[in-house]
């Protein structure tokens, strides 16, 4: 039986697990109405990133991605449901590949049998649209031994009003890899409305190493339900950054790291700036299994306007030699805006589980912005000066290319801020 | 350059300065001497014009303008600058950023330059006086001054919590900032700088030209700096008060 005939097993059986779940809501977050979106007209494919239009370029490399790949190994472009582009560097052939997920389905039966582990189908709704109506959604894997030094980018771009964009990503870093992975999520400018489901299951095997970098910029009535999980193998590290600096309608996930083989690491750094009236909800999860695992968890939240936004993180233990701390600090700007810090703790028969978190939320000190002030800041750049410095998370081991990239980031939205 | 009159001021409804008078022309150096708790401190934060503080009555004019209800940074970019005694730790603002603020320019090579003179080339990527020790801070407050480079500098208590080594650092770069080094003569001077110091030893490394006792909130005496701190070491601040030989 090929892979092929192979999948339309499958696919029944994740379908029929799909229906039932068809119109059960999420846990968190508003409900989205999922019976209105149109659609969207196939696109056609581009032999290179540089003859995208212009509007297109801009978001992607907004969003981190790169039409000029001179700094990157390989590039994965997608919009709307048409994966329009995918390419490995010539210097990297051999050493990774890249393709939609489609495609890997229909290559690979092994992708079939890791499809829907790190994230259950039946989880609700818009896994279950995700699966029934899957369109696109990038396939990066990483071959055994290989260091890739210059970060792999993919880019999920929504240029048409209306669309439910439901890609189902994956990345495989296979055992002793290591790289770095940078997502753009983002519209073109005239797209006000729409929905972006995005499942993302990530495999960091034995040894392996992997630094997922994920920007969000999305529009003022714009819906995102990602779900992803990550599988952590034995001595393996998994580094999740995300960044979310754009207003948008509402966005719910609560990303989980997985961490089963023993000394394996994970970290999340998260940095939200809610802007308008966006409604946020995002966490991070560990759950520790592996002996001598160890986690982190980094958010930094700024609430504007009328935002609301809710900083969760779960660290959820297993095993006895295991070490995990949450750190979530806000900072409110406006009054009518909200934060809510919920961090949560728990040892499940592991009594020697280390588990600790620090929330604050608290304003910027007065007296700080005063001793910027005394050095010729006006009140207003001191503010944005200390808040800059507030999201400015210390990434250990973060390449300079992305640190480039991140502070281009802060600095984009700071002025426009302004 | 700068003028003080009849300036009271209360913190938190609580009276400090009181009725203080205090010219400072251009090119002169002037040292404030008093005990703890005289409000030293005070005056500087209302020369700067910290809101907290809250003039009372008086008025304070720099370079002629009347400034005495001024911002901060109003104050900041007219030339004064302002040592602090105990600087605030600003997480996430490193000592390179605040360094780029006082001079107003991304100069690498000027930053480096003054960072070594000062022995804080570890510290420019830090955030400004996170886990800085005594010696540190002070330093790093010289490092933004002479960045900044304002007409008129005002330095609190800066010999405080650093040895002897790093007093030499801090009292030439004060000679620095307020052009002591190279002109000795008040005459050739372009700035002009008010030194506070409860103990005085700071005034071995940068010369004052005129020195004032500040009690109770206000200057109860003036005269040459050397002779009222000699005075001071023998009899203590509180005969200075019965004693009026040096009322001008
Ligand atoms: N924030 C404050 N609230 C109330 N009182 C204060 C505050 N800061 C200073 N003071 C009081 O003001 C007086 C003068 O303080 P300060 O100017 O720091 O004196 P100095 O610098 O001469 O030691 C002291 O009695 C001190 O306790
Ligand atoms: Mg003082």
């Amino acid at each position: 039986m090929s892979a092929i005939e192979r999948l339309k097993g499958k696919r029944a059986e994740w379908r029929a697990a799909a229906e039932k779940v068809k119109d059960k809501p999420a846990k968190f977050g508003p409900d989205v109405d999922l019976s209105t979106f149109i659609d969207p007209a196939e696109r056609p494919e581009v032999a290179t990133l540089k003859s995208l239009d212009n509007q297109m370029r801009e978001a992607a490399l907004y969003a981190g991605v790169d039409a000029d790949e001179t700094y990157r190994s390989g590039s994965y472009f997608q919009v709307d449901h048409t994966p329009i582009y995918r390419k490995v560097q010539e210097a990297y052939e051999g050493q990774l590949e890249i393709m939609s997920t489609n495609e890997a389905l229909e290559k690979y039966e092994w992708v079939q049998d890791l499809w829907w582990t790190a994230v259950p189908v039946d989880q609700d709704k818009y896994t279950a649209k995700a699966e029934m109506e899957h369109t696109g959604g990038y396939f990066i894997h990483v071959f055994p031994g290989q260091k890739i030094e210059k970060p792999i980018q993919a880019c999920l771009l929504l240029a048409e009003n209306n669309v439910s964009q439901n890609v189902h990503n994956m990345i495989v870093v296979d055992e002793g890899a290591d790289c770095q992975i940078i997502t753009g999520c983002t519209v073109n400018t005239k797209v006000e409305h729409g929905i972006h489901l995005g499942i993302s299951e990530f495999f960091v095997r034995k040894n392996a190493s992997m630094m997922f970098t994920m920007i969000h910029n999305w529009a003022e009535s714009f819906d995102v339900r990602p779900r992803s999980g990550t599988i952590i193998e034995e001595n393996a590290t998994f580094i999740n950054n995300y960044i979310l600096m754009k207003p948008v309608r509402s966005i719910q996930m609560f990303p989980a790291a997985y961490l089963n083989g023993d000394n394996s690491r994970a970290r999340f750094n998260t940095i939200i700036s809610g802007k308008k009236d966006s409604y946020i909800d995002v966490g991070s999860k560990a759950v520790l299994k592996g002996k001598d695992t160890s986690a982190e968890s980094i958010a930094r939240t700024v609430g504007y306007d009328e935002s609301q936004i809710y900083a969760r993180g779960d660290l959820i233990s297993y095993v006895n030699e295991s070490k995990a701390h949450l750190d979530c600090r806000g900072m409110l700007f406006s009054d009518k805006a909200q934060i809510w810090a919920i961090p949560a703790l728990a040892a499940v028969g592991a009594p020697q589980a280390e588990l600790s978190h620090e929330a604050a939320i608290s304003p910027i000190a007065e007296e700080e912005v005063e001793y910027l002030q005394t050095r010729g800041l006006t009140k207003d750049e001191a503010m944005s000066t200390i808040t800059r410095g507030f999201l400015n998370i210390d990434i250990p081991g973060l390449p300079p290319v992305l640190k480039t990239y991140i502070d281009h980031v802060l600095d984009a939205a700071d002025k426009e801020a302004l | 350059m700068l003028e003080i009159k009849n300036l009271s001021a209360s913190i938190a409804g609580k009276p400090i300065l009181d009725k203080v008078n205090l010219t400072i022309n251009k090119g002169e150096i002037h040292a404030l001497l008093g005990p703890n708790g005289s409000g030293k401190t005070t005056l500087l934060m209302v020369i700067m014009g910290m809101p907290r503080y809250e003039v009372t009555a008086g008025t304070i004019t720099f370079q002629g303008k009347d400034i005495t209800n001024a911002t901060i940074d109003e104050r900041a970019r007219a030339g004064i600058g302002l040592a602090f005694q105990r600087p605030p730790v600003v997480r996430g603002v490193t000592t390179r950023q605040m360094v780029e603020i006082c001079s107003g320019v991304k100069d690498e090579g000027k930053t480096m330059a003054l960072a070594e003179r000062l022995n804080l080339v570890p510290m420019l990527d830090r955030d400004i006086n996170q886990g800085f020790s005594g010696g540190e801070a002070k330093r790093a407050e010289m490092l933004q001054l002479l960045a900044q480079n304002p007409d008129f500098a005002m330095f609190d208590e800066p010999e405080s919590g650093v040895d002897l080594d790093n007093m030499a650092i801090v009292g030439g770069a004060m000679a620095e900032i307020l052009e002591t080094k190279e002109m000795r003569r008040t005459g050739d001077r372009n700035k002009a700088g008010l030194i506070v110091t409860h103990t005085g030893h700071i005034l071995e490394f940068v010369n004052a030209d005129f020195g004032h006792i500040f009690m109770h909130g206000s200057i109860v005496c003036n005269g040459n700096p050397r002779d009222l701190f000699a005075e001071i070491r023998e009899n203590g601040y509180e005969e200075c008060v019965r004693c009026n030989k040096c009322q001008q």
